[in-house]
Order: C-alpha cells, then sequence, then structure tokens
C-alpha cells in the first residue's frame, strides 16, 4: 500500500498501552499527581458544563415567584410550532447521518488509500471544519436564493426564466434538501477526521493478511475494516448526531422560521420573546432526544457489530 | 523541523496580526464628558443606522454614538435594568411613543417639561405634545420627533392588470385580490409580497383589523375579523411565497421579485427613489370600516440617572431642528413631528411617498390606529400572536374561528398580566383590555 | 494493469468530485462579496464577478459595532485558549503518561462533556452570569466557550504528549532532573507545535461559535452573534461579506493544523 498521513500523535505507544514510568519510584507523590493535574479541569467543567445542566432543569420548572410548575412544558407543547420543530428536528437527523456518514467513510477511504495529493485533499477537505453553522447557511444561501448561483445557472442553461423558489415555505421537500446539503457540506469534515483517526489506528497487518487470502476490497471492509473501525463510527455517530439534534444557525441563516427546528425555538424563545423559561424546557426535549439517541447507538451499533461478528 | 516550525509560527502570528490590524479604528472615540449614547429602536437596519450615523449626526454638538436595540422588548428590559442598578450607559432614548410608554409608567424617564417649553417654537402640533405626557397631568416625558407610517409600494409594470374600476390610489382589499389573481392568471407569477419576516405584525395590528373590525384586541376573534381572515386567505393566494422570508420589501421590488407590497415607509423608500420611473408608493386599501393605517410617532427622551443632561438635551435640540428633520425625510423617510417647511423640491421617491401618505391621511373614514400601548415586556409575546396568527391560518391552513379562539385566550393572559388597557380604534376600557 | 489505472482514474474522479462539492460554494460567496453593493439584484448572476468591488467588504468592516465585534471574538478567543490550555495541558499530561484508577471513567466524563448540548447550557448561565456581573462580557462567553474547548484540548494535547517519548524524560530524570524540570526541558519544548494546534482549534471553536455568544451578549456581541442578530434587518450582501470575513481567518489556522486534527480526534475514539 502506502504512506500514510503524517500525523503527530503516535498511535503506536497509545495501542500498547502508555507506560507509567516512574511510578515505582516516588509511590505517594507519583499516585496522586495524575488527580492533582486533572482536577482544575474537572472542576472547571463541572461548574460550567455540570452545575448549569442542573440549572436548566430548574429553569424549565420554574413558575412566578420561586414556584415548580410544569406550565412551561405545556406552554410549548401546545405551541402549534411545537411538534413540527420535533419533526423536523428527527427528519434532519435522519436524512443526515447515514448520508454524511457515507460519504465521510469514503473520504477517510480515500485518503488513506495514500494517493498522491493526499496533503491536498485532507486540507481541501478540511476547509468546512473552519466554517461555522451559521456562515454556512449564508454561504448556501447565496447559492439558493432566487437570485442565487444556482439559479442563475440554471437560467444560463435555459432551464427557467426567474429561477425556482427553492427557499419557499410550499416547498417542503426542497426546505428539507436545500438545509441538509448545507451541513452535510459543513460537518462532513469532522466525522471524516474521526473515522480517519480510526482507519490509520488499525494496524497495517491485517490489511495484508487478508490480501494473502485474495479477499476483495468489499470483503475486507465489511470482515475487517468496518468490525475495527466500530469504536470510531460509535463516536462518530454519537457526536454527529448530537450536534444535528441542535441544529439551528444553518437554518436560520438558509430558511428563517419556514422550518422550525428545536434549536431555532428555543433560540427565539430566549432572544425574541424573552422568555427563558420555555426556552429552557426546549432545552429539554434537546437534552433528552440527545440521552436517547446516544442510548440508541451504545446499544444498537455494538449489537450489530457483534452479530456481524458472530457470522464471521 | 523548528525552522518549518519557526516559519509556521511566523504565518499564524502574522495572520493574527493582520486580523488585529484590518479592526477599523474609527469606531467611537470614547470622549468623557461631552459624548452621548443614544439608545434607540428607530433606524435599527443596517442601512438606515448608516445614514442616520453618517448624514443625520454629522454635525451634532456632542460625540454621539447611535446603539440600535434589537427590538422593543430589549430595549424595555435594557433601559429598565440600566435605572434600575443606577449604571445608566444612555444618555438619550429615541423610540416611539409605545415605547416609552412603559417605562413612563414605572418611573424611568425624566421629565422633559423644561426642554419641552423651550423647544415649543419648533410647532410640534398639540396632538403631539398631549402624547408626549403619556397618560400624565402635566409633565412632558418626550420631546416628538419623526412620525412614519405604511404604504404599498407598486411596480408600474402592475398597473395594466388592475382590475376594472379601480383605482390605484383608493383601492379596497377585495380589488386588491383581484389585482393579484389577475397577475397570476395573465402571467403566472404572484406578485403581491408582505415582510413576514419584518413588520407584518404592523399590518394586521393597524390595516387589516381596524379596517375590517374597527378594533385589534376587543374583536380579535369576532365574526367581522373571521371577515378579514377569509379575504387574507384569498389574498395570499396570489402572493408570492417567499414573502415568509421578506422582512423588507424594497429588496424584491427592487429585484422585480413581486410587484405590490406592503412596509414602512423608511423600508420601501430606496425602492422607490432608486427606481423612481417604475414605482410609486400608494395609500394601503379600504375594508369594510374604513381605511385602517397606522402612525407611528418616534420621539426622544433621557432615562433617569442619565449623565450628562445637559449635553444630551444639546442633542435633542440638535435632533429637533429643521435641517435634520428633513435630512431624516428625505434620507430615511420618516416625516418631521415639527413644522419643519417641507422643501418644494424633494427627489421623487420622497415625494410619491407624501403624496400616498398624505392622502391615507385624509382619506374619508381613515382609521388612524395605534401601535400597541401599555404592553411593556410583553410587546414580543403580543406581536407573536398576531404572527403565529397568520402562520396558522395562512400558511398551515388552521380553521380561522379556532385559531383566532386558541390565539385570543393566549392574547387574554398577555393584556392580563401587562394590565394593558384598550387604545384606539379599540373603545376605552377600564381594567385590561377585554378579548372579544 | 488497466484495471488497476482504472481504479485510481475512479479514484482519483471521486476525490476531484468531493473536492469541487467542497470548494464551489466558498468561491460563490467570495464572487458574492466582491460585486459592488447593488449587484446583489442581478438575475441571471455572473459567475464570475464583472466588477470587483471591495465596497461590500469595507462597509461590513466599518459598519459600527462590527469593530467592536471584531474585537470582542479576539478577546473571546484568547481567553478560550488561554484557560483551556492552562487547564487542559496538564489534563492531556495526566493521562498520556500515567495509568491510575478512574482514567477511563474521566476520559468517558471528558468525551461527555464535549457532546453535552451548547443550547442547555447557555441558558441558564445567561441567568446566572447577569448576577455574576459576567453576562454580555468577554470573560463570559470566553468561559463557555472554555467549556467547550476544554474536553478537545484534553484530548489533542493527550495525543501531543503520547508522541513524546518518555524515554527522554526519562533518561533526563536519570541524569539529575527533576521530573519537572524534565517536563520543561524536554517534553514541553517538543509538545509545543502541538500545544499550539490544539489552540488554534479551540480558538477557531470560538470564533465561530454563535449561539451561546448570542444568548450570553446583549451590546457586546461577538462577530458571529452580530451577524445573526441583524441577519432580519441587513441587506443580503451585509450577510455575504460577513460570511466571508468569518470564513477567512479560521481557515488559514486551518490549514496549520491540519495534521494535528487527524491525531485529536483519532485519538476521540480511544
Amino acid at each position: 500500500m502506502s504512506s500514510r498521513v503524517e500525523t503527530a500523535g503516535a498511535w503506536g505507544e497509545e495501542v500498547t498501552s502508555s507506560p507509567s514510568v516512574p511510578s515505582r519510584r516516588r509511590p505517594r507523590v507519583e499516585a496522586v499527581a495524575p488527580y492533582l493535574l486533572l482536577a482544575p479541569s474537572v472542576f472547571f467543567l463541572s461548574v460550567f458544563v455540570v452545575w448549569p445542566a442542573i440549572q436548566a432543569i430548574h429553569l424549565a420548572f420554574e413558575g412566578p415567584n420561586n414556584t415548580l410548575t410544569s406550565y412551561n412544558f405545556y406552554q410549548m407543547t401546545h405551541e402549534y410550532t411545537f411538534w413540527p420543530s420535533v419533526k423536523n428536528t428527527l427528519i434532519f437527523m435522519v436524512s443526515i447521518i447515514p448520508l454524511e456518514f457515507c460519504l465521510a467513510f469514503s473520504m477517510a477511504l480515500i485518503i488513506n488509500t495514500g494517493l498522491r495529493g493526499q496533503q491536498f485533499f485532507l486540507y481541501v477537505w478540511t476547509i468546512p471544519l473552519a466554517i461555522s453553522d451559521l456562515a454556512a447557511g449564508i454561504v448556501w444561501l447565496s447559492i439558493y436564493t432566487q437570485n442565487g448561483y444556482f439559479n442563475s445557472i440554471l437560467h444560463d442553461l435555459g432551464l427557467s426564466q426567474y429561477g425556482y423558489q427553492f427557499l419557499s415555505y410550499q416547498n417542503t421537500f426542497s426546505l428539507f434538501a436545500v438545509c441538509v446539503v448545507a451541513e452535510i457540506w459543513r460537518s462532513t469534515s469532522l466525522v471524516m477526521l474521526i473515522l480517519l483517526g480510526g482507519l490509520q489506528g488499525i494496524p497495517r497487518e491485517f490489511g495484508e493478511a487478508a490480501d494473502v487470502f485474495g479477499a476483495t476490497f468489499w470483503q475486507r471492509l465489511w470482515r475487517i475494516t468496518l468490525p475495527l473501525l466500530k469504536p470510531s463510527i460509535r463516536v462518530a455517530l454519537i457526536l454527529r448526531t448530537i450536534f444535528a439534534i441542535q441544529v439551528f444557525a444553518v437554518i436560520l441563516a438558509l430558511v428563517g422560521s419556514n422550518l422550525p427546528v428545536l434549536g431555532a425555538q428555543a433560540y427565539n424563545w430566549y432572544h425574541s420573546y424573552q422568555n427563558p423559561n420555555i426556552a429552557a424546557a426546549y432545552s429539554i426535549v434537546i437534552l433528552v432526544l440527545s440521552v436517547l439517541t446516544t442510548a440508541f447507538y451504545l446499544t444498537v451499533v455494538r449489537n450489530k457489530a457483534e452479530i456481524a461478528g458472530a457470522t464471521r | 523541523m523548528t525552522k518549518l516550525w519557526l516559519s509556521r509560527v511566523a504565518i499564524v502570528i502574522g495572520v493574527v496580526a493582520l486580523l488585529l490590524a484590518s479592526i477599523p479604528r474609527d469606531a467611537t472615540p470614547a470622549g468623557a464628558d461631552t459624548a452621548v449614547t443614544i439608545y434607540s429602536t428607530q433606524f435599527t437596519p443596517v442601512d438606515e443606522a448608516t445614514t442616520f450615523r453618517n448624514v443625520i449626526l454629522a454635525n451634532s454638538p456632542a460625540s454621539v454614538s447611535f446603539v440600535p436595540a434589537a427590538d422593543s422588548s430589549t430595549y424595555f428590559t435594557q433601559v429598565e435594568s440600566q435605572v434600575k442598578s443606577n449604571k445608566v450607559q444612555f444618555n438619550v432614548l429615541a423610540g416611539l411613543q409605545s415605547d416609552f410608554e412603559p417605562l413612563a409608567a414605572d418611573g424611568m424617564l425624566q421629565d422633559l417639561t423644561p426642554l419641552m417649553n423651550k423647544l415649543k417654537k419648533r410647532g410640534f402640533p398639540q396632538s403631539f405634545i398631549n402624547l408626549s405626557k403619556l397618560g400624565s397631568k402635566n409633565k412632558h416625558y418626550f420631546i416628538p420627533w419623526i412620525t412614519a407610517t405604511y404604504v404599498l409600494g407598486v411596480n408600474r409594470r402592475a398597473l395594466p392588470y388592475l382590475p376594472k374600476g379601480a383605482k390605484v390610489n383608493k383601492l379596497t382589499y377585495d380589488q386588491l385580490v383581484a389585482w393579484g389573481q389577475n397577475i397570476k392568471k395573465k402571467t403566472g407569477r404572484a406578485m403581491i409580497g408582505f415582510p413576514v419576516a419584518g413588520l407584518i405584525h404592523r399590518f394586521m395590528q393597524g390595516y387589516l383589523y381596524p379596517s375590517y373590525t374597527k378594533g385589534v384586541v376587543r374583536t380579535f376573534k369576532s365574526k367581522s375579523a373571521v371577515k378579514a381572515w377569509q379575504m387574507m386567505k384569498k389574498l395570499w393566494a396570489v402572493t408570492n411565497p417567499q414573502s415568509t422570508s421578506y422582512s423588507f420589501m424594497q429588496d424584491p421590488l427592487l429585484s422585480g421579485e413581486v410587484w405590490i407590497a406592503w412596509d414602512h415607509v423608511a423600508r420601501l423608500i430606496n425602492a422607490a427613489s432608486q427606481d423612481a420611473n417604475d414605482m410609486v408608493l400608494v395609500p394601503a386599501p379600504r375594508g369594510p370600516r374604513g381605511l385602517g393605517y397606522m402612525v407611528v410617532l418616534g420621539g426622544l427622551a433621557i432615562p433617569k440617572g442619565a449623565a450628562n443632561k445637559a449635553a444630551a438635551e444639546k442633542v435633542i435640540d440638535y435632533l429637533t431642528q429643521n435641517t435634520q428633520e428633513i435630512n431624516i425625510l428625505k434620507r430615511l423617510a420618516f416625516f418631521p413631528a415639527t413644522r419643519a417647511p417641507i422643501p418644494a423640491t424633494l427627489d421623487t421617491g420622497t415625494w410619491t411617498e407624501s403624496l400616498a401618505v398624505k392622502a391615507q391621511q385624509n382619506a374619508k373614514g381613515s382609521i388612524p390606529a395605534l401601535v400597541p400601548v401599555g404592553l411593556g415586556a410583553q410587546n414580543a409575546a403580543f406581536n407573536k400572536v398576531y404572527l403565529d396568527t397568520w402562520n396558522r391560518i395562512l400558511i398551515q391552513n388552521q380553521p380561522i374561528q379556532s385559531v383566532l379562539n386558541d390565539e385570543g385566550s393566549i392574547m387574554a393572559g398577555l393584556v392580563q398580566q401587562a394590565g394593558a388597557k384598550c387604545w384606539y380604534p379599540d373603545k376605552p376600557s377600564k381594567g385590561p383590555c377585554p378579548v372579544g | 494493469m488497466s484495471r488497476h489505472g482504472l481504479r485510481l482514474a475512479l479514484l482519483y474522479a471521486a476525490a476531484l468530485l468531493i473536492t469541487l462539492f467542497l470548494l464551489i460554494p466558498v468561491y460563490f460567496i467570495f464572487a458574492a462579496s466582491i460585486g459592488p453593493q447593488n449587484s446583489v439584484y442581478d438575475f441571471p448572476k455572473p459567475l464570475v464577478p464583472q466588477n470587483l468591488s471591495f465596497d461590500t467588504l469595507s462597509f461590513f468592516l466599518h459598519y459600527q459595532g462590527v469593530p467592536e465585534a471584531f474585537k470582542m471574538s479576539v478577546e473571546v478567543g484568547i481567553i478560550a485558549v488561554a484557560v483551556s490550555l492552562i487547564l487542559g495541558a496538564p489534563a492531556g499530561y495526566a493521562i498520556a503518561r500515567y495509568t491510575f484508577p478512574g482514567k477511563n471513567v474521566l476520559q468517558l466524563i471528558v468525551l461527555a462533556t464535549r457532546s453535552f448540548p451548547v443550547i442547555i447550557l447557555s441558558i441558564p448561565l445567561a441567568v446566572t452570569f447577569l448576577s455574576w456581573n459576567l453576562y454580555d462580557t468577554a470573560p463570559g462567553v470566553g468561559l463557555v466557550h472554555t467549556a467547550m474547548g476544554l474536553p478537545v484540548t484534553i484530548l489533542i494535547t493527550a495525543a501531543v504528549f503520547y508522541g513524546v517519548p518518555v524515554d527522554l524524560e526519562e533518561a533526563a530524570t536519570t541524569l539529575g532532573c527533576t521530573r519537572i524540570g524534565a517536563f520543561f526541558r524536554i517534553s514541553l519544548p517538543m509538545a509545543l507545535p502541538g500545544l499550539a494546534a490544539a489552540a488554534l482549534f479551540t480558538f477557531v471553536g470560538s470564533w465561530n461559535e454563535v449561539f451561546a455568544a448570542s444568548i450570553l451578549t446583549l451590546q457586546n456581541h461577538t462577530l458571529p452573534a452580530l451577524v445573526l442578530t441583524s441577519l432580519n434587518i441587513a441587506p443580503l450582501q451585509f450577510s455575504f461579506a460577513a460570511a466571508v470575513i468569518l470564513i477567512v481567518p479560521s481557515m488559514v489556522f486551518i490549514f496549520f493544523i491540519r495534521r494535528y486534527l487527524v491525531a485529536g480526534w483519532g485519538q476521540v475514539t480511544k
């Protein structure tokens, strides 16, 4: 095969479990040292992640004068956009994940073949990582708006005189398609990176052994690469799904309120309607969805891989 | 390795330095004593704010920084929290009468009666002077400054499709519907536009409801309101569906995406001026109860606890002078709230605007609706009721009466919570305005 | 051979297609932002911009609030980078160099916090920051961005310290260096490029973050927050120019850290 992408981390040491040299010399200090080194981070994360999360739950159930109430949830679920935004968020998530995963996996495989110009491709393919969801929304707006580049191309090709209204509320399919393309464009890089990191952690001998037995590309992919890549895949799927549930700026910039989603609703309730309680209630829905999908991946992705292992 | 690494560090540092250097330095000079900060709910759009800073404030007696507010609710909470915590950063407040009303009710504004007496020579109409009392006996909380309204912008290419017997200056809503249908039939395109991502709530509060029901809150779910929405459904069928993402109508008018659009004059004026040959401004249509329209009165106030009152008063004096009033008319399409002489040589856009505004005000059976009064922090939620009603009836096709009942009960809660009394054209109420 | 050649051709074709898909939109937004102000109404739009003009970009850069937001973004980014390195580098070192009970659990917790929805954190923090006088300030936003960047900083720095051979550090200690001395003389200099990469990655994350930044600020917006709040009140060209200004710096930064990205994100998996 060929050279791998030069990476900074040496995976060798990592795979062979890190050696902890000095622990035998000064056991007491050394036993405490890692905890001391980790303590500030853990403390910080508990103040700025764990505690606000608890606060969010409190805020969502907070009524006037510090009473506890479920009225915020009542008001939220009775808003006419609530169920559409749940539905849209889920559809968005379900349509993005498989497409993006396939694309990212192909990209990682291509880079991993070590084709010539791989450094160039790696850079260009990580460019979207630098682009915020807001900027990505605006970028695709310049393409899909009625006077935009896509319609200009269609016009030049003689396919449309005034251009199509891709962003019209009447055309739910194109609304989704536009947002899905923009989001895939922006976030596939991250999934690719995680998968590429995983691919490079697979010892080369596995592939060589398979070659010896004359395995086809697909056989090798299915029997060796995918099972060994399981941890990376799981992490990539979990991260991407959770980010997809939070989607917000891409949609606000591209289609505004034509496609209500949970993240945008939380933003609007906090920002435009100045009601932190209902905004917090929306964020709790996002949290619950995130936890549920994570649990789903942790069980299902494992089981599937095990089934694949059993048939081997 | 080290050399390469060093050169990389150098490049990164270079980029950071470039970033820092590219920050323009001409930001607000922080003059300590004479600096005045204006916090405003008006001229918030990027273009308008730029003109306001570069043209209107060009010769101001103090160095002024102009801070646009995100919306009326933010404005209210921001001023309240600053005054209450005694950390007032703003010297002058620019806003609509309806923005000042809840602030005055909570005692957040200074009494400007002496300044009012000094500036009386500006010739404010008596009705504006009365409004500036904001319900008090003899205190004036703001100095009247600018007025504006909402009209229709029309591309001349739409005129040949006018239905028989309809005059563009005296339209009814039914004729507007017929006009749109006619255009759609002959060209295949829906060419009417509304700023649904913009000021559409003002259309319902100041135009649709007054024209059809002569009320806003008391008549919210009435039978005549149902009629209004039935008409709107027909109108919506010939409205460009992109309307849901329009926040200003001048852009789609200029790009030819729509031919007929309702909006705030300041958000139509670019179209009327840049494309003066093709664009006219005309009064809004009338409904069965008359021609409902909304005039907004903008004024200038000073929050309690503001530093630098003398400089603030100078800036208010400056902004109400004839030169500034006329410049605001010419460049920003707001009319003077003073008796500043309107020059004979306005550009065509502003000229057709002034004609349309006059025609709208003087129309027989006109109903001048007020901007919602007394809602304070509930303003955004109140506007949301109208926006949700619009979306549910027109976009989601939900049954009119049940939407009105639903949203009406939300509205009742808001009005109750704010304790807002009825405002014109609703009949006055003693307590919170009843939703009917 | 020809079969092999065909495969190779297919491979490159795929790589090229993906490259075009990722690059063309970037080209369009640049094209859209360097026309004269009124070109936004043109239809059909020329695919190659006709009149080069930096009016739109310069209008955006000089618009009141933009320079301040620019400064705010840089400040927030620097705070986020500084705090997350000070906290995260020792943690990354600990994960790379020690085996200790509870290590796996800790790593899992760190990863879990990364995937925690920022939407949930921002809203209660806005309420809390009001009473801590951190609302609408650079440190307030900077700390939240630290919370978002810290887990990745820890993972990248751990990867970096894995890459610094233990043997050297050990050799130094046998030659009389203290553990700490060995760290500062041997490991740290070797780890610097990787740490810089972690810093840049945190900066890019902070530069791009919009939800927390717009919830936690009112007047002192960061650049993305300013752009988001003016989406509805700004002409299209304003947004286009804003997107370009947002994209360019992080594109340059990503170029410098691309090697570390694979290692850092690969690390997430373990």
